[in-house]
């Protein structure tokens, strides 16, 4: 979550002090990120070097009213419309315990789907709960918790898919005992 | 406290020597009233079959299935069919709705069948509607109703005059993710009224309304969720970060 480009658009609609910035934030975005004050004032600091933002004038920061300039509109503009990046990490860690559990003697690996599958889904049961308990106009909150759902919702469609795939491949693992390959198994790549 | 729903070590195979295929194994489920269970599972995991015994649509091959403490396999086939009327409701996932009758008559045919008069039949549905929100439409035909409002005809059927076992196969059927929602909101709401539900689906988001989440594998339940802890826990977890 970009705070910065947050308290621009809350900004774009009229001039306003820090503390009202806070709790629009958090409101706004359906209670699920706190910020604290001192946050919001850093922020609020780093924009105004930048000139992306102005203020009445000197003394208390509390007293001060925050407005948008012409460049912090450019700004929030541009970011609105810059794809954020889609690139997952290389080395998703459920991936690679997934991969790691195949070459781990005498564990089952649908089993640890399984774990991680009832995690996942214990997971989403809590934020279905959030959205259960607010009202169905609250559209913020449904938009930042169907964000979380249908991440992890592609968690547990990863799970089912390497569920089925594993079932119906033979285990390729060597018995135990024999000679170990002189090649690195893709597990212990992307482990080393 | 008897439960809505019990099954006890129900076995359902079908076929016999080479061709032999074992669709449920030794299954052991309780859903009490007021309670939503959700079922997840592959294809051919097991899960409608699971239902359709849970209904009384079918036998199983070994097992007991209990509804409202009443065993099933020790009434009569007549019995049987009265109690699949009065305590059971279903949703399919094709609505199935019946195209020559209005929505409140879907609503009452089961009633009537079961021998209730018309008149009193018309008042059960049209509350069963009214809470499904869908009362203006009542003498509409499901062909004059969108999806959604289809999907609540259905659900009102299923909930009729009091019914305490609530079963739904893939419920959401081909809604959007939106919609499904709606269902989903409307199934829980059924049983905080004191219904016990089942939902069948294969979706992690569907079932995530359910209070508890029941996993099955080759016939077999495998895992269930644990009661989640309340929405503060995700609060701490983001601050946390």
């Amino acid at each position: 979550m970009s705070v910065p480009h947050a308290l621009l658009a809350l900004l774009s609609e009229e001039p306003k002090h820090g503390l009202r910035l806070q709790s629009e934030f958090e409101s706004r975005t359906g209670d699920v990120w706190p910020l604290n004050v001192g946050q919001v004032y850093t922020t609020l600091q780093r924009l105004e070097r930048d000139g992306l933002v102005e203020t009445d004038g000197d003394g208390d920061r509390s007293r001060k009213r925050y407005r948008i300039t012409s460049d912090g509109g450019r700004e929030l503009a541009d970011w609105l419309r810059t794809p954020p990046d889609l690139v997952p990490p290389p080395r998703d860690e459920l991936v690679i315990k997934v991969l790691v559990a195949l070459e781990v003697p005498g564990t089952d690996v649908h089993e640890v789907i399984q774990i991680h599958r009832r995690h996942a889904v214990e997971v989403m049961q809590r934020y279905t709960q959030v959205k259960a308990a607010a009202a169905e106009d609250d559209v913020s909150l449904a938009l930042v918790v169907d964000a979380e759902l249908f991440r992890l919702e592609a968690i547990v469609r990863w799970l089912d898919a390497a569920d089925v795939r594993l079932k119906r491949q033979p285990p390729t693992r060597p018995p135990a005992g024999s000679e170990p390959s002189p090649q690195p198994t893709p597990a212990e790549e992307v482990t080393q | 406290m008897t439960s809505a729903l019990e099954m006890r070590q129900v076995s359902k195979v079908y076929g016999a020597g080479p061709g032999e295929v074992t669709a449920l194994s030794k299954v052991d489920l309780a859903v009490e009233r007021g309670e939503l269970v959700a079922v997840m599972g592959p294809s051919g995991s097991g899960k409608s079959t699971l239902l359709t015994i849970a209904g009384s649509l079918e036998e199983p091959s070994s097992g007991q299935v209990l509804v409202d403490g009443v065993d099933l396999a020790a009434v009569s086939r007549s019995d049987r069919a009265t109690m699949r009327r009065r305590s059971i409701g279903y949703v399919f996932q094709d609505f199935n709705l019946l195209p020559g009758l209005t929505a409140v008559e879907n609503v009452t045919l089961p009633l009537e069948l079961d021998g209730v008069r018309a008149r009193a039949a018309r008042v059960a549905g049209l509350e069963a509607l009214e809470e499904l929100g869908v009362a203006d439409r009542a003498d509409r035909y499901p062909d004059e109703l969108s999806g959604g409002e289809r999907q609540r005809v259905a659900i009102a059927r299923a909930i009729v005059a009091d019914r305490g076992l609530l079963l739904a196969d893939e419920p959401t059927g081909a809604l959007d993710s939106v919609n499904g929602e709606g269902v989903m909101r409307l199934l829980r709401a059924a049983t905080r009224r004191g219904v016990a539900g089942v939902v069948v689906t294969h979706e992690a988001q569907l079932a995530s309304w359910a209070d508890r989440v029941v996993f099955l594998r080759d016939g077999r339940v495998v895992d269930q969720t644990i009661a989640p802890p309340g929405p503060e826990s995700l609060l701490a977890a983001g601050e946390s970060r």
